[in-house]
């Protein structure tokens, strides 16, 4: 077997029995074509889509949920509805301590102050962090530093500012760096400027200060605002969220059944919608791409059928001249495999073609619907197989109602 | 050579069943030139289908060349036909999309052998059909006495023992056939044994030895005075 598919003969004989009929081999192709050039283009751009999602949240722990306090909706030892809930940190600390599955626990405040850099000015956004920060919701820095523990301990005037802050205070080209912006009537030095990008999650942040100047600034005492808490890889969510509010609820004297006292966003739950989105259309352009490739070999078996039919003549001959019934379905199965690969690869290398189109037409630039849209080698490889697989089973079809006729029939048909 | 005795063969028809040969015994021997005549529905051709191992009998002995023929399988049919059979077609059965040489080199290829060797070969046949420089035309650019004559050298390619003829002139004009016969004859001459099927009386009469057909027997079995075709071209 392993020589006849090196025999220069055999692919002769493919070659003259498809060039016979050059549009109905070209026909015949057409339908496998179509499949896999569907099966590449939609997987591609659906690893593309995916991509895209995991560049636009790349910076964030995605396993995360914001925590805010709101006012309670029913009365509670004492105190009746419509308490101020305000989050401080112990209660951080507490939720840190206290809970599973727990990787961070990021309290954060945030304020709108009036910021005046010479002649310039402004009213922005002005949150007090922890270096923490940084690691759940990445900063993308273009110059300088973000908060450090430092900063923490001795309260420094630093702030990191947006690129947007940026160009609203400072000249083009102008090293912000060491300059100082006025807050809230308090000198500040810049240290960091970072790029704020597409996505923003919960209030946006404008300027970061150090957490402790925050507190002392705007005289907050333990109060937080909001707190961030991220879940170790693979931890659940939806349960530390539950979790938390139960723990805070006993720590704040507030009825464990009121649902209104804490407001909160659960990035995972929604994150994990997107995604579920995604694992679902990936299945979808499988079943797509695959239902497509059957649909088109059954063509190639339906045409091979067909040839056969027309060649029963050709066959009777050959078996006459001393083919024996093994050699005829070895030729047609061979036919029928090489069909199916040739409009197979062809149609990898034109799906190949698309995802380029769709990258230089949807890839481009930050703000990109479809990054680097592209298939692994091991789900072209995969395609093939099964390519293989399926033109080897439907050649068998034709193979064997070719040699079902006796050859004598065969060479009485006309 | 060839031995055949109380050969029986009946095709069903509805429920009833037409019987064809109905007790045949024939031998042949090698270098005799047979030409078995006889109207349609003598079964004559049945006959040379049982003989080309194309079709199998219901009942009686078929030996050639001492070999018993019988409960082939589709594989032993097609290796004896290939060792043992030329087949020479009314319709001569070329095929379309190869040309004059690779049509006569199929059998060979069917052999097993190498494509050198079934070129040297094609070419060797071709050149005693005298056909050669026509080795890389298609059927469809050859003329019919051309289209019969590759498809005697492709008979020929394999080195039969047995040439089967049916009807080998039923689709040319008399000169044509003539012709043909003329070179049937010569391969003749040089010892291959040649079995045709005919119902025209002077193609008949070129062979050594006529047998006649009639409803499935036998009725007349007698070497004549071979004419030569050549007296007439």
């Amino acid at each position: 077997m392993i020589k006849f598919l090196f025999d220069r003969d055999t692919w002769q004989e493919v070659y003259d029995s498809l060039t016979k009929n050059k549009l109905r081999s070209i026909l015949t192709m057409v339908g496998v074509w179509w499949g896999i050039l569907l099966l590449i283009g939609l997987l591609g751009s659906a690893k593309g889509l995916e991509n895209s999602f995991n560049r636009l949240f790349g910076n964030f722990a995605t396993n995360s949920v914001f925590v805010w306090g709101q006012s309670t909706s029913k009365p509670f030892k004492g105190f009746q509805e419509g308490k101020r809930v305000q989050l401080s940190l112990s209660d951080a600390k507490k939720i840190e301590e206290n809970i599973d599955g727990i990787e961070f626990v990021v309290p954060r405040n945030q304020n709108q102050s009036f910021v005046v850099r010479n002649f310039l000015s402004g009213n922005y956004g002005i949150s007090g962090d922890y270096p923490l920060l940084d690691l759940v919701q990445k900063k993308n820095l273009v110059n300088g530093r973000f908060i450090n523990q430092t900063d923490i301990d001795e309260k420094r005037k630093v702030a990191v500012i947006s690129d947007d802050i940026y160009k609203q205070l400072f000249q083009k080209d102008e090293d912000a760096i060491g300059e100082f912006i006025i807050i809230n009537g308090i000198n500040f030095a810049v240290v960091g400027v970072f790029d704020k990008g597409n996505i923003n999650m919960g209030p946006s942040d404008d300027i970061h200060i150090p957490f402790t100047t925050f507190q002392q600034i705007y005289n907050q005492g333990d109060r937080i605002g909001w707190v961030m808490i991220t879940g170790k890889p693979g931890a659940d969510i939806k349960q530390i969220e539950q979790d938390a509010k139960l723990l805070l609820k006993n720590l704040n004297r507030i009825h464990p059944d009121d649902n209104r006292a804490f407001g909160s966003f659960n990035l995972g739950k929604e994150f994990g919608k997107l995604t579920g989105f995604l694992t679902g259309m990936q299945f979808l352009t499988w079943f797509v791409g695959i239902a497509t490739l059957i649909a088109g070999v059954f063509a190639i078996g339906n045409i091979l059928l067909i040839t056969v039919k027309e060649r029963t003549k050709e066959i009777g001959v050959r078996r006459a001249l001393g083919a024996t019934p093994y050699e005829i379905k070895r030729q047609i199965v061979v036919e029928a495999v090489f069909i199916t690969l040739f409009a197979g690869v062809f149609g990898i290398i034109t799906g190949g073609w698309i995802l380029i189109a769709l990258d230089s037409a949807f890839g481009q630039g930050d703000e990109a619907v479809l990054v680097n849209a592209s298939v692994s080698i091991a789900v072209v490889f995969i395609a093939l197989i099964i390519l293989v697989i399926l033109g080897t089973l439907i050649g068998l079809i034709p193979a064997f109602k070719a040699t079902s006729i006796k050859p004598i029939e065969a060479l009485r048909e006309e | 050579m060839l031995k055949i005795s109380n050969l029986h063969k009946s095709y069903p028809i509805g429920d009833s069943s037409l019987h064809v040969l109905k007790g045949i015994d024939l031998s042949v021997e090698s270098g005799e030139m047979v030409a078995i005549m006889g109207s349609s529905g003598s079964g004559k051709s049945t006959l040379l289908n049982i003989i080309g191992m194309l079709d199998e009998a219901d009942s009686g002995d078929y030996v050639l060349d001492e070999v018993p023929i019988k409960d082939l399988t589709e594989k032993k049919a097609a290796i004896y036909r290939n060792k043992f059979l030329g087949f020479i077609f009314q319709s001569f059965n070329l095929i379309n999309y190869k040309d004059a040489l690779e049509n006569v080199a199929l059998p060979l290829y069917y052999q097993g052998l190498k494509r050198k060797e079934r070129q040297e070969k094609g070419k060797f046949h071709l050149e005693k059909v005298g056909l050669l420089e026509w080795a890389h035309h298609l059927p469809s650019e050859l003329s019919g006495g051309q289209k019969q004559r590759v498809a005697i050298a492709r008979a020929l390619a394999s080195n039969p023992k047995l040439l089967l003829a049916d009807e080998p002139t039923g689709a040319l004009d008399t000169q044509t056939s003539h012709e043909i016969m003329e070179f049937i004859q010569q391969l003749n001459d040089e010892g291959k044994t040649i079995l045709m099927v005919t119902h025209e009386e002077d193609i008949a009469s070129m062979c050594k030895r006529i047998v006649r057909l009639k409803d499935g027997i036998i009725i007349e079995d007698a070497f004549v005075n071979q004419v030569r075709a050549s007296e007439y071209v």
